[in-house]
């Protein structure tokens, strides 16, 4: 079932947190919702569940207006940041409630109830209750639990972020694969970008309450619509009115007219991947990110004075077009204190 | 804060100590007076009529009282936490009038209310009898213990939040399914907290229901009633024994809750 936003609007006393937001989702498509906290992917994602009224603009589901459908009507999956589990029932009462509400007949019940617990790879816990699960265990019975209603469209709100990194890569790759079998319509909000990227077929980055981008992650990351994107689906350097990826920086120990002097103020070995921060002549820091092969070649030391080329810097301020890669000439210097690498994570 | 050992022990045995003179003693004291003269002699001074019967109003009041209370503190509290409208400071600020107002109060006004020459006065002409009779004493008792069950309940609804109520939605529960199967089972410790002080509370009532209850014997006199007019007669036996009477009703209230919960958590 495909879904659209229309020119949402809603507003939280002072608070703008959905201004003009329309997005559409292809039927059977897997989406993330990304953004910062409070940039009102959370609230788009429950005024799609009807948890959340708009204050303006309109909900379609399938081609039909549900903006005035209560919650109970919508048949939307809603998946919890904190599961929002039923403390007291079991695994199986959680899973089976939507069920007993439609009024299924028990024995119904329990082989659909047992069928998701598998699928969730929680059998044999039916008995349990909640308190008695890990994390990663209770969201798999909460997503059980959305799913035994057959919704059209599935909604998770930041559905990993309680968990530890581990039981979180797991889960996201599980998450792929329970999409992949069952074609329900998918969206889910997440902060990490890494998260978003690697499950996410779409990906619409908002940010104050606005769609900055929609797109494949591939889009996002070579065309970003603008500084905003550009520094939120991956690492930045910015240089005056340029940003570079720290991956596009190249070093090179004699220099030429393209090459800016640097000096070598920290290396960092993250296994495979190093990252080696520089200072440039004017103060602007600036952080390159190279493979460990590529450092023993240079055998960069600190304080080294190298020169660093920037390939692809982008530019959104000029004339380019925005996803336009800009010219590969030295980007025109500013003081330091506007050139720090970008934190996305 | 720790503190040395010395210190902590000391604070321990204080409040141990304070606890014991204010509290355990006196208590302690009733029931070994009670049976000082032996079991029999205890028995016989709560089985007489006047005893059982005050007894029997206790209980009625208790019985009267609960459902009423029971059903409007949890409707005032789900009204409290989950609506957000101008009467919520309305009943947040009159919930608290039983417990800023002396009982005998209380008494008074409802005795000025349904008395001679009171605003509701009508209703004891055309021959419903409010005061001196059980309809007053309910009101009475009604009134000194309806903050009990909100004030235990609020706490437990803001605390569980509104994730699992909205979670229900989603899987297809009206409001109605949703305040049965998941609000109220998640509040019940502190519906069933707020009933225990309650019952407390009816069952110890004294000044309003004595002076709305005209203390007849054997007709509007409650155990609480009893006791005093036997003390105030000099009969010792019957008032003690009809004090420990009283403290056994409420502490088999506190252990009833606690047997259900230890069962539903093991």
């Amino acid at each position: 079932m495909g879904i659209s936003v229309e020119g949402a609007f809603k507003r939280f006393g002072d608070f703008q947190a959905l201004d003009d937001v329309s997005i559409d989702v292809p039927d059977g498509s897997l989406t993330a919702l990304l953004g910062p906290s409070g940039s009102g992917k959370s609230t788009l994602l429950r005024a799609l569940a009807g948890l959340e009224a708009l204050d303006a603009g309109r909900v379609m589901i399938d081609g039909e207006d549900v903006s005035k459908k209560p919650a109970q009507k919508r048949e939307v999956g809603f998946v919890f940041q904190h599961y929002a589990a039923f403390k007291h029932m079991t695994v199986f009462g959680n899973v089976g409630f939507g069920l007993k509400i439609r009024k299924w007949r028990k024995p119904e019940i329990a082989t659909r109830v047992h069928e998701l617990l598998r699928l969730v790879q929680l059998d044999g816990l039916a008995d349990r209750y909640p308190s008695q699960l890990s994390g990663g265990q209770r969201q798999r019975m909460a997503l059980a639990r959305a799913l035994a209603v057959e919704p059209q469209v599935l909604l998770l709100d930041e559905p990993f972020g309680a968990l530890d990194a581990r039981v979180r890569k797991d889960l996201r790759a599980w998450l792929r694969n329970l999409h992949d079998e069952m074609h329900v319509t998918t969206i889910f909000v997440t902060h990490d970008q890494e998260e978003a990227m690697d499950v996410a077929e779409q990906l619409v980055v908002m940010n104050e309450g606005r769609v900055e981008q929609t797109g494949s992650a591939e889009d996002l990351y070579e065309h970003p619509a603008n500084e905003f994107v550009m520094s939120f689906v991956g690492e930045v350097n910015r240089l005056g009115d340029s940003y570079v990826r720290p991956h596009d920086i190249e070093i090179v120990l004699d220099p030429d007219e393209r090459t800016e002097e640097a000096m070598v103020q920290r290396i960092a070995a993250l296994g495979f991947e190093v990252r080696a921060e520089f200072t440039l002549g004017d103060g602007t820091e600036i952080w390159a990110q190279l493979t460990r092969s590529e450092l023993q070649r240079l055998e960069l030391r600190v304080s080294q004075i190298v020169y660093l080329r920037p390939g692809q810097a982008t530019n959104f301020s000029g004339d380019s077009p925005p996803g336009d890669r800009g010219a590969s000439t030295p980007p025109a210097r500013q003081g330091g204190d506007d050139a720090e690498a970008s934190a996305a994570a | 804060m720790t503190g040395s050992t010395a210190s902590r022990w000391g604070l321990r045995t204080a409040a141990i100590a304070y606890l014991s003179a204010l509290l355990l003693v006196p208590v302690g004291m009733i029931f070994y007076k009670t049976f000082e003269h032996g079991f029999s002699t205890a028995w016989d001074a709560i089985t007489t009529p006047n005893a059982i019967h005050a007894i029997e109003l206790t209980l009625l009041m208790v019985a009267i009282a609960i459902p009423l209370n029971t059903v409007f503190g949890t409707v005032c509290a789900v009204l409290l936490v989950r609506h957000r409208w101008w009467g919520n400071r309305f009943i947040d600020a009159v919930i608290n009038l039983p417990f800023a107002i002396s009982p005998v109060v209380i008494g008074l006004s409802l005795f000025l209310l349904y008395g001679v020459g009171g605003w509701f006065a009508g209703i004891s002409e055309a021959g419903f009898k409010i005061l001196f009779a059980i309809p007053g004493m309910v009101l009475a008792s009604v009134f000194v213990s309806v903050p009990f069950v909100v004030r235990e309940t609020v706490p437990v609804l803001q605390e569980i939040g509104t994730d699992q109520e909205q979670a229900a939605q989603t899987l297809g529960a009206n409001s109605r399914q949703t305040f049965w199967r998941i609000t109220l089972p998640a509040i019940r410790w502190g519906v069933a907290y707020g009933v225990v002080l309650t019952t407390a509370r009816v069952l110890g009532e004294f000044g309003a229901v004595s002076i709305v209850s005209g203390q007849i014997s054997r007709q509007t006199e409650t155990l609480p009633i009893f006791v005093a007019k036997q003390f105030e007669n000099y009969n010792q036996t019957g008032a003690y024994a009809g004090a420990v009477v009283l403290a056994l009703l409420a502490l088999t209230a506190l252990l009833a809750m606690n047997l259900f919960k230890g069962k539903e958590v093991a």
